[in-house]
């Protein structure tokens, strides 16, 4: 371990309470939707659910969306409307129009919660109703219990108990987390290459292709936010392979190592196998270093990458850190992130964010990463950002993605020096 | 419950951050859970404000509702009035902090601020944006608007407000100026604009104008019955959107100042009229269109594309149920039915069904018009970021008028062109990416979907299918040399491939033609 770095059990950290300027877990749908090819997200909640999502995936105007929201009126909360019945009518228009909707998920929000509408037995209900040509499956994306990526969390963990049984003595690898296709593509070659023959990803693309899972699964986390998947998977008996998160050259050698030592994979198969693509991401690396190293960087919480992201621009690109914000640090998970983190860098838990940005403002930092309602508030203020929301759309795990991640950080500065007018 | 892909209208506290948004020294305490905060990119990505909203949520999450909301509610107005030092304060709950009913109010007026404090109730659950934002626009002119002794209009020049226009609306920035400007021309000062840019101090000075004009009913209609009964301030009915109806709001206005309305009539305000009337705009005639949006936008579009450019009105249509009986009376003109609905399955479905040639429409209609290949512009908030161009395009006035000519007129098929592409319209070319380039404008995407026709799926031609092309007779030649040349190589094709299914060898002229009324309308 390296001695300036500090541990995750002793660094200090910063926790705040106040406005914190996230996302609610809804919006993961943006990218589970699209995911998931044949699964449909059925919000239940509030016209502001709707407007969220809407609002959020403004981007995607351009081929039908796989979620809607069933909006509680008066109705509904009086007492007039029975809501099993309400849903039921809902379901039933939504899955004419689209046929070929194999899972449903009904997905809580604030008002659902605070009504106490019980999804999880109208999920029941409806699968039983529907079956088997749609399973209904539930879980919560409110803002009251989740935050922004907590959403897939949620999801993921909802599809866990659903997930097939494999033999207790057959030796697998499951890969949690959503990734792009190309992302999920590529390290199904890197873990044939090192020799990890029953290799599956959660969620797949489709229904259909659920994973099995059991006493001799172990599983690796491509996301950092996988809290509560975690959980469901140990209860299915595998064990999870705690390893830093595939953003960067280094990040990527270690998280894939991490899966080789769990399998007994030979040191020389490990290197043979990740040699060439590492040394090619550290070379894809080289190009953008000009443009960031020793530029400082102040990351707002969003979607508790900023941890790994932190790391990846400290350690690989050389730049500067100032405050590393995460809306929610999971020591256990992240101990391997922490123990490569330079102690110097602040890190900071939940947020305030009046006073965040006072914090910000005064560190100057050359790049700041934040959500959509920051971005350009602190541009006209001459602050250059990156916004975040982006490092879930795109494709930045894994060796052959480390350049394109480094260049999202470079282009608003290069962008930045390109202007003059 | 009501299934919903896509909502026309935010819920109504955004309506109340539309009007805090847009004025200046006020503040907005939204209690509300995590999450809620995606409004803020509403206003600074959307319409890219270099300024966050000033809002300041609670952000209460699970483990607050066993202890204390309202405790995290006083703190966040204590320390939003000492960060942001205010003028006035705005105070209310989203639908979430309703269901726990916390009292904003009475806990913010407990804190004993130094500033009015403006509590708004809006019930989420059976209201919406446009609802939200007139309540906030009349609880705050309630709050803070003083009595004034009015001068004399003797010796003076006319006074007026100008009511309506918020932040995030549709072309609000660019209406205000143009009708400012109008205002000004006709001799009428202008006391106050609000919300847009007027602080609270503004507001309590708003019944020193003689007469209010209103932009935009949904918004201001509420505030300025208000301001007429309690000031005793007449107030514009009609809504300077189009040709006709600004010359018909100057009269208003005229009578209502009292000034002479010529001066501003005089010459060709706008160019609308001539291109209209310009022969090459003869293919407008009789086009199909429907209509939906906000009333005011539906209403103002309809007469337009029916009187100032000779469109056929199929479908009109709103999401705004507080305005039913005005847009159905504009139907009844143009002898359809309105379409009164907020689900966008509906619009859809009729869209589908009355297959429109041109659809002006919100954001969301521009989905529709994408999966079904129909040449679509927007008139009527909600917006997207497109819909806050950096170039001044009002939609009022008669600058406005001639925004509109262009773009309700630019997203449709020129005239030859458009014959073309009938006669050859199963041609392949012509469907998706083609439409693409006409229906293109303010689009950076191709449509992927469907096309517009059923089209026959005929093999690639391979090198037997080229030898066996049918050849062109001398004449025939002459005459498709006739068509213009950016569509006389599909028009080539298309009849050959005519001929061909027919098993003719030569193509003549009588085949271009037999062509023609097979492909024809």
């Amino acid at each position: 371990m390296n001695a300036d770095c500090g541990t995750a059990v002793t660094r200090p950290i910063l926790r705040e309470r106040g406005q914190r300027e996230v996302f609610c877990g809804l919006t993961g749908i943006i990218w589970l939707h699209r995911r998931i090819q044949d699964a449909f997200f059925l919000v239940v909640g509030s016209r502001t659910c709707a407007h969220l999502i809407q609002s959020a995936a403004g981007v995607m105007i351009f081929a039908e969306p796989r979620f809607a929201t069933a909006i509680i009126d008066e109705r509904d909360l009086a007492g007039l409307a029975d809501a099993n019945d309400e849903l039921d009518r809902v379901v039933a228009r939504l899955i004419a129009r689209r046929p070929d909707i194999r899972l449903l998920f009904l997905v809580g929000s604030c008002p659902s919660e605070v009504i106490k509408l019980d999804l999880s037995r109208a999920a029941q209900r409806l699968s039983g109703k529907m079956a088997p040509d749609v399973r209904v499956l539930s879980y919560s994306g409110s803002g009251i219990e989740t935050t922004f990526t907590q959403g897939e969390d949620a999801c993921l963990a909802a599809l866990v108990p659903g997930l097939p049984a494999a033999p207790a003595t057959q030796k697998r690898l499951l890969v949690a987390g959503v990734v792009a296709d190309v992302v999920e593509d590529q390290m199904r070659r890197l873990f044939a290459a090192i020799g990890i023959e029953h290799v599956d990803f959660l969620p797949p693309r489709k229904a259909a292709d659920m994973p099995a899972v059991g006493p001799g699964t172990q599983f690796l986390m491509v996301q950092p936010f996988l809290a509560d998947t975690a959980r469901a998977l140990e209860l299915r008996g595998a064990k999870p392979i705690i390893a830093p998160f595939p953003l960067g050259a280094e990040g990527t050698t270690l998280w894939l190592k991490a899966a080789a030592d769990a399998f007994n994979i030979s040191n020389e198969r490990f290197r043979l196998a990740t040699d060439v693509p590492r040394i090619r991401a550290e070379r894809a690396l080289e190009r953008y270093r000009a443009d960031l190293a020793d530029k400082s960087i102040f990351l707002f919480p969003d979607s508790q990458l900023e941890i790994p992201l932190g790391r990846f621009l400290v350690r690989e690109i050389g730049m500067r850190g100032i405050e590393i914000g995460t809306p929610y640090l999971h020591r256990g998970h992240m101990a391997p992130e922490l123990d490569l983190l330079p102690a110097e860098i602040s890190l900071s838990e939940g947020q305030d964010v009046d006073r965040q940005l006072d914090r910000c403002r005064a560190a100057q930092p050359d790049l700041v990463v934040c959500g959509l309602g920051l971005a350009n508030p602190l541009e006209s203020e001459g602050i250059t950002t990156k916004w975040s929301i982006e490092l879930l759309f795109t494709p930045i795990q894994g060796y052959e993605q480390a350049g394109d991640l480094a260049e999202l950080f470079a282009r608003p500065l290069r962008r930045r020096a390109m202007l003059v007018a | 419950m009501q299934l919903t892909l896509w909502t026309y209208e935010a819920p109504p506290h955004v309506g109340a951050m539309r009007i805090a948004t847009a004025m200046q020294d006020v503040h907005y305490v939204l209690h509300a859970p995590q999450g809620d905060t995606y409004a803020d990119l509403l206003f600074t990505m959307i319409e890219r404000r270099g300024a966050r909203p000033p809002v300041t949520y609670t952000t209460f999450q699970a483990r607050d509702l066993g202890s204390d909301t309202a405790e995290l509610f006083k703190t966040a107005a204590r320390e939003a009035y000492d960060r942001f030092q205010p003028k006035a304060m705005l105070v209310g709950a989203s639908c979430t902090a309703e269901l726990i009913q916390d009292d904003p109010g009475g806990l913010a007026l407990a804190l004993k601020l130094p500033i009015p404090i403006i509590t708004l109730e809006l019930p989420a659950y059976q209201k919406k944006e446009n609802w939200g934002a007139s309540e906030t626009f009349y609880r705050l002119l309630r709050g803070l608007a003083q009595p004034v002794e009015r001068a004399p209009r003797t010796g003076r020049r006319p006074r007026c407000n100008i009511l309506g226009p918020t932040a995030l609306g549709f072309r609000h920035r660019d209406d205000t100026a143009e009708i400012s400007d109008l205002l000004t021309d006709m001799g009428i000062d202008i006391n106050v604009t609000a919300p847009m840019g007027a602080t609270p101090d503004d507001i309590s000075r708003i019944a020193d104008a003689d007469f209010n004009v209103v932009l935009y009913p949904e918004v201001a209609g509420l505030a300025a019955t208000w301001l007429s009964k309690t000031f005793q301030q007449p107030y514009t009915r009609v809504v300077p959107i189009g040709v006709d109806a600004t010359r018909r709001f100057i009269a208003e206005v005229a009578a209502l100042a009292g000034v002479d309305p010529e001066p501003v009539l005089a010459g060709a305000p706008s160019r609308l009229p001539w291109y209209s009337r310009s022969v090459d705009s003869t293919y407008l005639t009789g086009k199909r269109v429907f209509v939906f949006g906000d009333a005011t936008h539906v209403i103002a579009a309809s007469r337009i594309a029916a009187d100032e450019l000779g469109f056929k009105v199929i479908g009109i249509g709103t999401y705004s149920r507080e305005f039913a009986r005005e847009v159905r009376e504009e139907a009844k003109r143009h002898n359809v039915e309105a379409l009164i609905t907020d689900d966008y399955l509906d619009v859809e479905a009729q869209v589908k069904e009355l297959q429109p040639e041109l659809l002006l429409g919100t954001q969301m209609e521009r989905h529709i018009a994408k999966r079904l290949g129909i040449a679509c512009a927007v008139i009527s908030a909600p917006v997207h970021v497109q819909d806050f161009p950096a170039r001044y395009s009002p939609q009022m006035g008669f600058e406005g008028a001639n925004v509109i000519f262009d773009t309700w007129v630019h997203p449709l098929m020129m005239g030859l062109e458009e014959h073309l592409l009938t006669m050859f319209r199963e041609d392949f070319e012509f469907s998706d990416d083609m439409l693409a380039s006409h229906l293109g404008h303010g689009s950076n995407a191709k449509p992927k979907a469907k096309p517009i026709a059923d089209i026959p799926h005929h093999a690639a031609p391979d090198t037997g299918a080229i030898d066996k092309a049918p050849t062109w007779a001398n004449e025939a030649e002459k005459e498709l040399n006739k068509i213009p040349f950016f569509v006389r190589g599909k028009a080539r094709r298309n009849t050959e491939s005519f001929a061909r299914e027919r098993g003719m060898d030569l193509i003549t002229i009588e085949t271009l033609y037999d062509a023609k009324a097979h492909y024809g309308r």
